[in-house]
């Protein structure tokens, strides 16, 4: 074994071992990426049904009902960013950090008919953190924009409509 | 005063440690055996400085000193006396200590267990690692500052996150750290050497026993994280892929490579600018680790620090670190002399084959971890990669790094012959497909089918090997006996930690067949699992040391026969408005048994609560097999080899001008 056919059986492995990793990495990215949708988002553009999203938003005060289907329990409640709500059910135990009017992201796919199953539910570890992407798709539906101050209290985001501004004092006391 | 007597002494172990950054390395330079010899005294100055630095900061968590900002920030006075002491490291600037303290015992066992080292190389090693610490500790003094005093000083402080106040995560941190500034020592030994120019059989045995010892904190250090996640998360899940425990794997799966292409270097010369690239590589991992948590780069349940100012400080020190040793690295590297030769089959063709393999599940783990924020920062999409990313990427590769490290072992050096392996490993191989069969009669998907194959295909290799060392039944047990005792440690501690990955692998391939149930029952209702029947009998409130509990009590049975009886709970903290779920786990080593408490319903007259029961087989053999892997390390850095008679140099052989 010459000093230069070891150099090619290990230029060779290499090769092969990268060229697996990047064959398999594409191939993953191409169906196991999830992507961020804010509710009004998945009503315009609804993804495919096999399709895992992170759907994220605040939780509309006063929409989470437990039912029960069989002995498992359902969770449900609406998700939205201020310009459209999304029904979300969830089959388990919601998060300790879970309270209505905060911000939530579930993980699940869309189904038929516009809702949306949740395989799993995340809360922040804080409540008085919103997660990042969340804050960003609610700057995007003109509810709030980070440059103006802090963002309104969570519980009156379910009371706007497409017309009501971030700083509408009357909208965010009502559902506080 | 306390606080003042700490930040004082952390001022001074900076001072220290730059003085130990520049000295010994221009007495190493100059050939002054004066300034090399300062090397040890500065480093042992520094670890005393850091070590009273901490001691105060542990006296005024402890004396309820809330006008010191970190204590108020992070204690109060109801919290129980461990967790005074455990939350010092429980927060940024605490850890940010910490992880000074580990690096500067990094120095300190280098100067005191590095006698028989060459006073040259010595002397730079410590200088690297006082380099690396004076950067530390700026950091600390400056942007994140533990001494920090708030006025007026508060009453009682805010206390600690109840989820972190728990006897795991106490001691997850330290661990975890020495393991991260660990490799500390294998990278000032690679700087050291590249500043050198050279390096040969001896550096690898130098390097390697720092190598193995910081492997094993990782090990345990990652083991212990993921058990925490398991019993205190109460999801039933071990491990997120959370950009936080990718962190710590990525520098993992180098650090396995590093301590494998060691071997190569000490034993047979060959593999040396391809192993000080990974020491180099894998403490950079480390570094990027802390930086990628401290930051909030990555969105994470762990981050507790936002702060632009030390993302930026950070940022110049890892660019520091980090890019001037590889710039030194592409400077002198060309200069190492090329070592020995060797055929594709052979132990160091297996060791290679070992290290491309690690460090492509490596490449693909860092891909799947960095690729959301950088599509956020580029082109704004939020986009996150989970589970089945990794599961789609890095599994198919470990199951090939497995097949192949049943054969390592045993194969010779330098050139290696297949067939005369393989009829060595008969009975493993049969054992194999015995294992195959069976786990293809219970199990459906490919995946943990394969995995668990390769997982027994580890372990029954790794016993075939020392069977085969011993003679095992070939010669009289006795003789046997001789011969296992004279054996080398550091063989018996590779089989064990060979083991301890397959013991780990059969943990999660059998883990894909959890099964779990959620349902809302009342008090005395039974619920069927996995052949177990389950049963809510009572629920009743309790109040603890800060926090109330909802106490649940389930009766598990299997045929009549009470099993165990779990006591999940929910708990109030009432300072901080937040609730916490205690998890009750039941195990018997085979499987857990694993019960949450969710929501009390009152729906009228009747009142329910919600339950999480799972059912997780051989759940204990993956952090099991983490322990069996650290303890592998453990036993093989015993061996006499690693200590005694070792250091020396070859005498002119590969000799590059040293500068």
């Amino acid at each position: 074994m010459t000093r230069k056919s070891r150099r090619l059986w290990l230029v060779g492995g290499c090769l092969i071992g990268l060229g697996t990793a990047t064959a398999l990495t594409l191939s993953a990215f191409s169906s196991n990426i999830v992507f961020f949708m804010a509710p009004s988002q998945v009503h315009a553009h609804p993804p495919a049904a096999d399709r895992t999203i992170r759907l994220g938003g605040m939780v509309v005060a006063g929409s989470v009902r437990q039912q029960k289907n069989g002995d498992t329990p359902v969770n449900q409640f609406n998700v939205t960013d201020g310009q459209d709500a999304v029904t979300v059910r969830y089959e388990g135990i919601l998060p300790d950090l879970f309270r209505e009017g905060q911000s939530v992201v579930a993980i699940g796919t869309v189904l038929a008919d516009g809702s949306f199953r949740a395989s799993e539910v995340l809360a922040k570890h804080d409540e008085t953190y919103m997660p990042k992407e969340v804050a960003e798709a609610l700057r995007r539906s003109g509810k709030w924009d980070p440059r103006y101050g802090k963002a309104p209290d969570a519980a009156s985001w379910n009371a706007m409509t497409t017309s009501a501004t971030g700083q509408d004092k009357a909208a965010s006391q009502h559902g506080s | 005063m306390t606080p003042e007597l700490g930040n004082f002494a952390l001022a001074l172990a900076c001072c220290l440690a730059a003085g130990q950054a520049v000295l010994p390395m221009v007495g190493a330079r100059r050939r002054d055996p004066r300034l090399m010899a300062l090397a040890p005294a500065l480093a042992i100055g520094q670890l005393l400085a850091l070590l009273y630095s901490f001691a105060c900061l542990i006296h005024s968590a402890i004396q309820d000193d809330f006008s010191v900002q970190n204590v108020a920030a992070n204690s109060a006075v109801a919290k129980p006396l461990l967790y005074k002491i455990t939350g010092v490291w429980g927060n940024h600037e605490g850890s940010v200590l910490l992880w000074a303290l580990i690096l500067g015992l990094c120095g300190g066992a280098v100067a005191l267990f590095g006698r028989d080292l060459p006073s040259a190389l010595r002397a730079r090693v410590i200088a690297v690692l006082g380099g690396v610490s004076a950067g530390f500790q700026l950091f600390c003094l400056t942007t994140s500052n533990p001494f920090d005093r708030v006025w007026p000083a508060p009453m009682d402080g805010q206390g600690m996150n109840p989820l972190l106040q728990d006897p795991g995560l106490a001691f997850h941190p330290p661990i975890l750290y020495t393991g991260y500034v660990g490799f500390a020592v294998p990278f000032a030994f690679a700087v050291a050497a590249l500043i050198e120019g050279r390096v040969d059989a001896a550096w690898g045995r130098w390097v390697r026993p720092w190598a193995v010892a910081a492997w094993c904190f990782l090990t345990c250090g990652i083991a212990l994280g993921s058990w925490w996640s398991y019993y205190v998360l109460g999801w039933g899940g071990y491990w997120f892929w959370d950009p936080v425990e990718n962190a710590s794997l990525i520098p993992w799966l180098t650090g396995t490579a590093l301590v494998h292409s060691a071997i190569v270097v000490e034993k047979r010369e060959a593999l040396k600018i391809w192993t000080v690239l990974l020491a180099i590589g894998t403490f950079s991992f480390s570094l990027s680790g802390t930086f990628l948590v401290r930051s909030g780069i990555l969105n994470s349940v762990h981050a507790f620090a936002n702060d632009p100012a030390r993302g930026i400080f950070i940022l110049g020190l890892l660019g520091l670190v980090i890019g001037g040793s590889l710039l030194l690295f592409a400077i002198r590297a060309p200069q190492l002399a090329a070592g020995g030769v060797f055929a594709p089959v052979s132990r160091e063709g297996l060791l290679v084959l070992n290290n491309i393999l690690l460090c492509s599940i490596c490449a693909v783990v860092l891909t799947g971890t960095m690729y959301p924020p950088f599509m956020s920062l580029l082109f704004g999409k939020t986009i996150s990669v989970g589970k089945p990313f990794f599961d789609a990427t890095a599994a198919p590769m470990a199951i090939p790094l497995m097949a192949f490290m049943g054969l390592g072992p045993m194969m010779p050096w330098k050139r290696a012959q297949l067939w005369p392996v393989l009829r060595r490993l008969w009975w493993a191989g049969a054992v194999t497909v015995l294992a195959f069969a069976f786990a293809a009669w219970r199990v459906r998907d490919l995946l943990p089918l394969l995995a668990a194959t390769g997982a027994v295909w580890v372990i029954a290799s790794s016993i075939a090997d020392i069977a085969e060392r011993i003679r095992l039944f070939r010669i009289p047990v006795g003789a046997s006996w001789q011969r296992a005792r004279m054996l080398p440690r550091a063989a018996l501690g590779a089989a064990l930690a060979h083991a301890g990955v397959g013991v780990s692998v059969l943990g999660l391939a059998a883990m894909s067949q959890a099964q779990h149930r959620i349902v809302e029952v009342h008090i005395g209702q039974t619920e069927m699992l996995a052949g177990d029947s389950w049963t809510l009998t009572e629920v009743r409130a309790a109040p603890g040391p800060n926090y109330t509990a909802l106490i649940a009590t389930i009766e598990v049975r299997h045929d009549g026969h009470l099993v165990t009886v779990l006591h999940p709970a929910k708990r109030t903290f009432a300072s901080q408005n937040q609730t916490t779920t205690e998890v009750a786990i039941h195990t018997n080593l085979m499987s857990d048994l694993y019960g949450v408490l969710g929501d009390r319903h009152d729906n009228g007259a009747e009142t329910t609560y919600v339950l999480r029961l799972h059912y997780n087989p051989l759940a204990p053999w993956m952090w099991l097999g983490g322990l069996i892997m650290a303890l592998g390390g453990v036993l093989s850095l015993s061996d006499r080899r690693m200590r005694v008679g070792a250091p020396r140099r070859a005498a002119a052989a590969g000799l590059v001008a040293t500068s």
